[in-house]
Parts: C-alpha cells; sequence; structure tokens
C-alpha cells in the first residue's frame, strides 16, 4: 500500500512539474493566472507543433518585459488589469439555459427589435438547444463548395496543422508578437479565431463570415485572425455580429492581420456590439484589439469598415501598411458611444510605396456621460511619391455631458504628397427632433433617423446584409439618450 | 364640432407672454387666415399648437376633434393629425427625402394599426405624389432640405403634407423666401389637398398668398390677440391700408 501511495505521489509530482498544476490533459480548466506552464497547457491542448509553441513562449517572455508598458496614451479610463486574475483557457461555462423564458427580457427584447430569428436569438443568449441547425447543414454546403475552388477557410488552430507553411510564414508578419502590450499578450495566449487564404485570380464569390462559426466553439477572448489573398484575389470577410452576445470573459484583446499580394483585395467589415455595462457603467468589455493590414503587392486594397456600438472601452486601431505601389486603403468607422461607454479608435495609414492612396472616414456619436476619440495617424514616407490622403473626421454629440475628440497626426516626408483632413463637430438639434417629430415620428425613431443619416457613408460600405441590421443597431445603441 | 378649436389661449416664451387670449374655430373644409406684422405671435401660435418645446401654455385649451391637444406629445399631435408646414424646414444630413417620408408614413401607419408600407408601394405612391405637385422624381433621392433652395424646401412640405394627409394643416409663412413662380407651385400644391374634412391655418405677413390660397376666414393677429375677423375681403383692405390702425388700437 505504501508503495503505490508513493508512486501515486511521484506520479502526480511528474504532472505537477509538466503543467504546473495537476490537471488532467483532457480537462477543460486551467487556473486562473498566466505562467509558462499555462501556455504550455494551451499549446499543449491543440497538439501544436514546437515551433507556434515557441512563437507563443517568445512572445510571453516578451510580455514580461512590457509590464510597464501597458499603453496610457489613449483617452480611456479604467481600473488596472490584473493579468493574473484572468482564465487564459476555456474560463468556466455558465450552465445552459433550459429555454428562453430564463433570459433577460432586455436581451430578448433588443433580439426582436433587430430582427433575429428565434434558434439564432436561442444560439445567441446560450440556450441548450438539441435541434440540428439549417444554418449549419448550410455552412458546411458552403465550405465544401469553397474548398472546391481552393479558398482555405478554416479555425487557426487547424490552419497550424494543415497549413504551417502558410501560418509559418504570415503568422506575426503584420502584427509582430512584440508590437504592443495586447498584441503581445495576444500571441502568447491566443486560442483560436480565424485563418482564410483565397489562392491566386479567385474573386471568394460569398462573404465569408464568423457567423457560421456561431455553434462552434467559443474562440474566447483571445481571438487570432490571419488572413492572406494571393495575387489578384478578392474577398470579403464579416467579423461579428449585430446581437449583443452573452460573454463571461471582461477581457478582449484580439489581433486580425491581413495580407493582400499584388492586385488583391481584401474587405474587412465589423459589426461590434459586446456588452458595454450598464447606464452607471458598470461591468463591460473591456476590448484592446490590434488590426491591421498589410498591402504588400502593387496595386492591392484593404478596406476596413467598423460599427462598433458595444464594450464599456473600445481601444481600436485598423491600419494599413500600403507598401506596394499604387496600393489603396480606406478605414470607415462608425462608433457610438453613450451612458458611461469610451471609445479610442481610429486608423493608421502608412504609406510607403509610390501612388499609395488612403481614404478615412470617421464617424463618432457620443451621448450620456460617453466619451468617444478619434485617434489617426497618416504617414507618408520618403519613397511614397504622389501619395494621397483624404481625412474627414464627423462627430455628433447627444445632450451636453459627452465628449468628442479628435487627435489626428500627419506625417509627410515627401514633398509630392497631398493630404487633406475635415473634420466637423455637431449636435443633434432640437429643431432637428422637433421637425421629425412633427411627422409623427417617436423621440427615439427621430434620433435613430438623425444618427443613420449621420452614418451613412460608412454603413453604405457594410455588404447589404450587415447593412440593414446596422442600421436598427444604430438606434437601438442610443435608445433613451435623449431625455 | 369644430375640427381644431382654440380656446382663450395664452403662452409665454421664457416668461414673457405673448399670446393673450386667442380664440379660433376651425371647421371641416375650412381656410382660415392669419395675418398680423412680426412679433405679434403667428410663429408662436403655430407652434404651441403643434407642441414645440419651449413654449409656455397658461391657460386656455386647444380640441382637436374634441381631443385636448396640449396634454399631447409633439410625435402624438402628428399621428392625430396636425401637420405644421415649416417657416424654416430643417436640413437632415444624410437622410433622402424618401427616407424620410417612408420614416413618416409608416408611424402614421402604426398609429392607424396598419403595417408597414410595402417598398414598391411607397415608391409608386411617391412618383404619384411628386407628379401631382409637379415635382421632378428626382428631389426624393436628395438629403433632405440639405441644399434646397427655398422654393424646393418648401415644395418638400407640401409633398409630406401631401403624403402624410393630415387633418389640421398649419401653413407657418409658406411665402416667404419664395418668388412668384415658386409661391404658384406651392399654392397649387396646397389648393389640390382642400377637401370637405380637412382644415387649414394659413400664417402670414403679406396678402400676396392669399391671392393664390383663398381663406374662408381672415384673422388680423395683433400684441397676441385677435383684433379683427371677416373675410377674404379683409385681407385685401389689410394690403391697402397696412396694420397700424390694429396696433394701434390693441396696444
Amino acid at each position: 500500500m505504501a508503495v503505490t501511495r508513493e508512486t501515486a505521489a511521484a506520479v502526480k509530482e511528474v504532472e505537477q512539474y509538466k503543467y504546473g498544476f495537476v490537471t488532467d490533459i483532457e480537462s477543460d480548466k486551467a487556473p486562473k493566472g498566466l505562467n509558462e506552464d499555462i501556455i504550455r497547457f494551451i499549446s499543449a491542448k491543440k497538439n501544436e507543433p514546437e515551433w507556434m509553441l515557441e512563437y507563443r513562449l517568445k512572445a510571453y517572455r516578451y510580455w514580461l518585459t512590457l509590464s510597464d508598458e501597458e499603453p496610457a496614451w489613449a483617452k480611456l479610463h479604467f481600473p488596472k488589469i490584473n493579468y493574473q486574475d484572468s482564465y487564459y483557457y476555456a474560463a468556466p461555462k455558465r450552465e445552459k439555459l433550459a429555454s428562453l423564458d430564463e433570459v433577460d427580457p432586455k436581451l430578448l427584447e433588443t433580439y426582436k427589435k433587430l430582427g433575429i430569428p428565434l434558434l439564432e436569438q436561442q444560439m445567441l443568449a446560450g440556450v441548450a438547444v438539441d435541434a440540428v441547425f439549417d444554418s449549419v447543414s448550410v455552412a458546411t454546403t458552403y465550405k465544401k463548395k469553397l474548398e472546391e475552388m481552393g479558398v482555405i477557410f478554416s479555425p487557426i488552430s487547424e490552419a497550424v496543422h494543415k497549413h504551417p507553411e502558410l501560418v509559418k510564414k504570415y503568422l506575426g508578419s503584420v502584427v509582430p508578437y512584440s508590437d504592443n502590450f495586447y498584441a503581445t499578450l495576444n500571441a502568447a495566449v491566443f486560442t483560436d479565431g480565424s485563418f482564410v487564404y483565397i489562392p491566386k485570380g479567385l474573386r471568394c464569390p460569398m462573404e465569408l463570415s464568423t457567423y457560421f462559426r456561431i455553434n462552434e466553439k467559443n474562440t474566447g477572448q483571445f481571438e487570432r485572425t490571419l488572413i492572406i489573398a494571393d495575387e489578384g484575389s478578392y474577398v470579403s470577410y464579416l467579423e461579428g455580429c449585430t446581437a449583443p452576445q452573452r460573454d463571461e470573459n471582461q477581457l478582449h484583446a484580439a489581433v486580425v492581420e491581413l495580407i493582400a499580394l499584388d492586385d488583391a483585395e481584401i474587405k474587412y467589415s465589423t459589426v461590434q456590439n459586446w456588452y458595454p455595462g450598464d447606464a452607471d457603467g458598470k461591468g463591460g468589455i473591456f476590448n484592446f484589439v490590434t488590426k491591421r493590414g498589410a498591402c504588400r503587392g502593387k496595386n492591392s486594397k484593404i478596406m476596413w469598415t467598423q460599427v462598433e456600438t458595444g464594450s464599456a472601452i473600445t481601444w481600436k486601431y485598423p491600419s494599413c501598411i500600403l507598401q506596394g505601389d499604387n496600393s489603396v486603403g480606406e478605414f470607415y468607422s462608425v462608433a457610438i458611444t453613450n451612458n458611461r461607454q469610451q471609445a479610442d479608435t481610429g486608423t493608421k495609414m502608412i504609406h510607403l510605396g509610390k501612388g499609395t492612396r488612403s481614404k478615412i472616414i470617421s464617424k463618432g456619436i457620443s451621448a450620456g456621460h460617453a466619451n468617444n476619440t478619434y485617434r489617426g495617424l497618416v504617414r507618408i514616407g520618403a519613397k511614397a511619391d504622389q501619395a494621397r490622403n483624404y481625412t474627414q473626421c464627423d462627430s455628433l454629440l447627444i445632450g451636453d455631458k459627452c465628449g468628442a475628440h479628435t487627435v489626428p497626426y500627419i506625417e509627410t516626408r515627401n514633398p509630392t504628397a497631398q493630404t487633406e483632413h475635415e473634420a466637423t463637430t455637431s449636435k443633434i438639434g432640437d429643431d432637428q427632433l422637433f421637425y421629425c417629430m412633427q411627422r409623427g415620428m417617436t423621440q427615439e425613431e427621430a434620433v435613430s433617423l438623425i444618427v443613420n443619416g449621420f452614418c451613412k457613408e460608412v454603413l453604405q460600405t457594410l455588404p447589404m446584409e450587415f447593412a440593414v441590421e446596422a442600421q436598427k443597431l444604430v438606434g437601438i445603441s442610443l435608445e433613451g439618450s435623449v431625455g | 364640432m369644430a375640427l381644431l378649436e382654440i380656446k382663450n389661449l395664452y403662452a409665454s416664451v421664457a416668461g414673457k407672454e405673448i399670446l393673450k387670449g386667442i380664440t379660433l374655430k376651425l371647421q371641416p373644409g375650412e381656410v382660415h387666415a392669419i395675418m398680423g406684422p412680426n412679433g405679434t405671435g403667428k410663429s408662436t401660435l403655430s407652434n404651441v399648437i403643434a407642441g414645440r418645446d419651449g413654449y409656455e401654455v397658461t391657460k386656455g385649451e386647444v380640441l382637436l376633434d374634441g381631443e385636448d391637444v396640449l396634454a399631447m406629445a409633439a410625435d402624438e399631435r402628428a399621428r392625430a393629425g396636425i401637420f405644421l408646414a415649416f417657416q424654416y424646414p430643417v436640413e437632415i444630413p444624410g437622410v433622402t427625402t424618401s427616407a424620410f417620408l417612408k420614416t413618416a408614413l409608416n408611424a402614421k401607419r402604426r398609429q392607424e394599426g396598419k403595417p408597414e408600407i410595402d417598398a414598391m408601394e411607397f415608391l409608386k405612391l411617391v412618383k404619384a405624389k411628386t407628379a401631382q405637385l409637379g415635382m421632378p422624381y428626382d428631389m426624393i433621392k436628395r438629403a433632405l432640405n440639405v441644399g434646397f433652395s427655398g422654393g424646393e424646401k418648401k415644395r418638400a412640405e407640401v409633398l409630406q403634407m401631401t403624403m402624410l394627409e393630415p387633418r389640421v394643416a398649419i401653413l407657418d409663412e409658406t411665402d416667404s423666401g419664395l418668388d412668384i413662380d415658386a409661391l404658384r407651385v406651392v399654392s397649387e400644391g396646397v389648393n389640390s389637398l382642400r377637401s370637405p374634412d380637412r382644415a387649414f391655418l394659413v400664417i402670414t405677413h403679406y396678402q400676396r398668398l392669399l391671392d393664390y390660397i383663398v381663406p374662408d376666414h381672415v384673422h388680423v393677429l395683433a400684441h397676441g390677440r385677435i383684433v379683427a375677423s371677416g373675410g377674404k375681403e379683409l385681407a385685401l383692405e389689410l394690403e391697402a391700408e397696412g396694420y397700424a390702425k390694429y396696433l394701434n388700437a390693441a396696444a
């Protein structure tokens, strides 16, 4: 008996050494906190090759040196985050709810307003559903079709195994592991995300959407996306969902990398509607996202469109590096902050190649006690002859307790470059509201109509099916903002 | 019962009394003109009826079909059938005239328990109404009132009125800033809406508009009171003699 007990203890010790904690590799849980063992655990869980683990560890070790370099330059205020107090792999899941009756009626009301079908409502709200979804089989059919055309659209964890040469070549090539505090953290602990490769000359015939992954495993708070458009190809990718999604993780730090080769075009659209916290600013997601695209090839194009209505804090600057001659970068943004929400968002357009062009259209809307900042950089390098940029930043204020801020940086090192910057700040006028209401619209309808008009230039760049929902979302986000 | 009844209405703006006991009855099918010099409360009257913020009613009543209008919010009044054609129509950037009309029309339909209008049906309706008013159809694709000329703005007001078919339409200085051609187009639009179950309250400074929109009754407003009422000939008399006599009498 004594011997067996000893053996057991020894085995236990070995296990502890390996993972630093007593747990079964089959377990879905890792304890709170962050250390090399957790990273090894994540990597082991995903059965990753050695090079991937090395990449993660390199990032982690670098991250440790950044402990005092959490970005503080943004106009955002939040308590210091204790990174040892988070789960980095499979946070404990809440019990599935038995039916929609158990879901917060306010959430259901929002789903109804957005016109979301019942089955999707159940999925989004985390209700256990046994039925096989039509959408799943539809997704499978499409996936097969895409495969036949040579499109790779898979979880990034799968791509690490199936297409290591592509992942190795491009992962971290746009957002290096050492890029910034949050991106470094992501590189160390990312759990999953999407991988897309569009082969040469193919115009991807359908919008690729994370929507298809809706009932696949929760990709979690550290999402990693990598999209490569090979020469002459085109792809439109949709991320997010207009419906408010349930999520237990407060901290989100995603990284998205886009690569467009010669004559390729990537259109990346996001609708972000994570939980914004309550009216007093309690709770809500902290969204620290690094998104960047590289126009590597000549005549390539990357277009970012974002509609940011959720999260307590948004820290996000989808950017373009215009390396290829005559490449084009575009950024269209609507950021809505209400109640106590804070958003510091914008873009960077880095012109390196000749004849590169960029366009920035940013629409910020603040209501309640919210603060909304546009922060942007247009940099024109010495070799970027004839580069051009046009920037337009418009802010709309609702009420007199919110703030709108614009922080544009323009750096030009080439005398042939042209940059233009226009900015406006306006308020929803009482006369506009009265005019709409005199035509029979409720106050909420009036606000929604006026704000949608303000954002129109951006919303119309969204793919059709997203645009309609986004318009409704704009109205819903601002409910109760006019007293 | 009168369609719109204003009983002994007193109203002030920022503590200053502007309306000092207005009484008016509009029967269905009637057109009433309210004339008077600037600063006598003409626009205050229209804003108070429509429910604009910033006007305090201190006394009196406004009834639509016997219903208490003053108890309703501005949008409820609109859906109950009160339409105000603005002296200065407001610009709504980024919102096409078409989208605006559709939202307004659907608000009214919701009130009537009807479903939202079908997109094709809506376009057919707008096409018919713009043609009826002799307006270019392309106008509905432009952002409402943004970059519109004075005449276009007033025509857009009449188009909205035509689409929404109100019970009572108030025209607040609709003639201001219009040249003679625009005035004729707008007046024809208004005249085509005259009907036995609708009433108009035409507020104007000049008699000129009343050559085109011929009123059944004319009232003179001075210092917040109606100081004279008569038929359409009263407007001509004012044109010839001016307001001096009424201003002095009321002061």
